[in-house]
């Protein structure tokens, strides 16, 4: 079982990890309640990502899942209900949200990288900033990040000079930097040509051979099938079902969640 | 035989180049250049005025500028700021400000802070009335300005401030490295207006009146076109501002395209 795994990632400080508590979700939604105006997106929603554990979240556009990925590190603040990381509230008032979003890597579907910054940069500003570290320190982990991700010989380029894909492997690398104890995929490779899909997969399967804990927001049911300990499917704000994939996406036990996989199929 | 596309462009853009040289040269022919010349192109007078249009007048232009656009960008950074601000009453100020300084008249303004400053607070601005008039300046500047960076500001793409959440940053931390740097790019072109509108401005400050070390361009050129009961003085003036704006926006321009490279 991966969830048992405790290879942390290669190189990774261990005292960077060692408020980790296996036992303890890494990541625990309850009741989770989200509302664009009228529009009711999550509705009571409860979720869960245990430590080391790869989920990914399927559905049609529209079913809240990026919601729920955002509510869980506050990008979007939730109407209703708790987030707990690793155990700690993050939707409490008095919750240090700035350290435990460090804590959370995310990757969006249009990557954000900074693009008035080169790739190094990109990669060091937060780990400087945020964690303090020093220039030599921080340069230290990029390079080995960039080099994870293959994007060794990018260091000094700007995003704009890389393809898409190489773009997405270096927002990874730059979430990879902070050491977070998990990472959020928010649809990672929707805005990719078809021919980039692969190599933003590649390093994501890599990274859950690794052990890091991940939930990730995909239509690449391929991916999910192949990388994924549970798939969960969403439905109109609501988990509609979830299991092993073989289960999900194999024999789906509920008719929208066949009707969605006839679709994208 | 019908024309090729080829010839047909030819032909157009010479039809073009033909009205352009008749309609300059019927305005040279219909002028009377020589009372002109006389009068606007006084080579004597013109050359009286050197060296200290240039050392006192286009100095002061330059000084008055610089410090006008330096104070009013802080300014203006900070009310773009404060119309940013989730809490209300900044907001507030911030609009208030705006709007008043920006509908009133520049030359209003420099007055007010001209005269007004020293009889409210009894305290005179160094430089004297220019020194209260450059005050009104940087007021009316950073009126305009912070409409401009605010619009930069929020023209920087909302995922760049996700991102930048994400990994943990604060929001001020996030404005100050991720944001502000690529609004001010973004923003180069109407900041370069604002500097050359500001330059011109500074002609203003001729109503807070000045001595003849203070004087600005346009009121130093205005004493000569009294002394020597010409308009050249008012020429050489115009020729100096034009010799100050063009280097100025097209080192901008120079600036722009370097940066462009990495983007």
């Amino acid at each position: 079982m991966r969830a048992d795994a405790t290879a942390a990632p290669d190189g990774a400080d261990p005292a960077d990890h060692g408020h980790r508590d296996r036992s303890v979700p890494a990541i625990e939604a309850r009741e989770l309640r989200k509302s664009f105006g009228d529009l009711e997106v999550l509705r009571g929603l409860d979720f869960e990502v245990a430590a080391g554990e790869v989920v990914c979240v399927v559905g049609p556009s529209g079913s809240g899942k990026s919601t729920l990925l955002r509510c869980i590190n506050r990008l979007e603040e939730p109407t209703g209900g708790r987030v707990l990381i690793e155990g700690e509230d993050i939707t409490d008032p008095d919750a240090d949200v700035d350290l435990l979003r460090s804590r959370i890597g995310m990757v969006f579907q249009s990557f954000n990288l900074f693009p008035h910054l080169s790739v190094l940069r990109n990669l060091t500003i937060a780990q400087r900033r945020v964690r303090g570290r020093s220039k030599s320190e921080a340069d230290e982990v990029a390079r080995r990040n960039l080099e994870r991700v293959g994007l060794a010989d990018k260091v000094d380029a700007y995003p704009a000079h890389l393809s898409g894909g190489q773009q997405q492997r270096a927002a990874i690398a730059r979430a990879l930097s902070m050491d977070p104890d998990m990472m959020l995929f928010d649809e990672p490779t929707s805005a990719l040509d078809p021919e980039l899909v692969g190599e933003v997969l590649a390093v994501m399967k890599d990274l859950a051979n690794e052990g890091m804990t991940m939930m990730v927001v995909t239509h690449e049911m391929g991916f999910a099938n192949d990388v994924a300990d549970r798939v969960v499917f969403m439905d109109e704000g609501m988990v509609v079902e979830q299991g092993p994939p073989s289960q999900v996406l194999g024999s789906p036990q509920h008719e929208r969640t066949r009707r969605f996989l006839k679709l994208v199929h | 035989m019908p024309m090729t596309r080829r010839q047909r462009q030819r032909t157009q853009r010479g039809v073009l180049y033909g009205i352009f040289l008749a309609v300059v040269g019927t305005l040279i022919w219909l002028a009377n250049w020589e009372p002109l010349s006389d009068q606007f192109l006084d080579l004597d007078i013109a050359r009286q005025m050197f060296p200290e249009v240039v050392t006192i007048a286009a100095r002061n232009t330059v000084v008055y500028t610089a410090l006008a656009f330096g104070f009013g960008l802080l300014l203006g950074l900070l009310l773009a700021l404060m119309k940013l601000s989730p809490v209300a009453p900044y907001r507030w100020v911030a609009t208030i400000y705006i709007e008043i300084f920006r509908g009133l008249p520049a030359l209003l303004t420099i007055l007010l802070f001209a005269f007004g400053i020293p009889l409210a607070f009894g305290w005179r601005p160094p430089g004297g009335p220019a020194g209260a008039g450059v005050v009104g300046l940087i007021v009316v500047a950073g009126a305009y300005i912070a409409e401009t960076l605010r619009a930069g500001i929020q023209a920087v793409p909302k995922g760049q401030v996700e991102a930048a959440r994400s990994l943990g940053m604060s929001p001020g931390r996030t404005m100050i490295s991720i944001v502000l740097p690529q609004a001010f790019r973004i923003v180069i072109p109407p900041l370069t207006n604002e500097l050359v509108l500001l330059l011109k401005d500074t002609s203003l400050l001729a109503v807070a009146g000045a001595t003849v070390a203070t004087r600005e361009l346009l009121g130093y050129s205005r004493q000569d076109l009294f002394t020597f009961s010409s308009p050249t003085p008012l020429m050489v003036a115009g020729l100096l501002y034009v010799a100050i704006t063009i280097p100025m926006t097209q080192l901008v321009a120079l600036l722009e395209r370097r940066q462009r490279r990495s983007l």
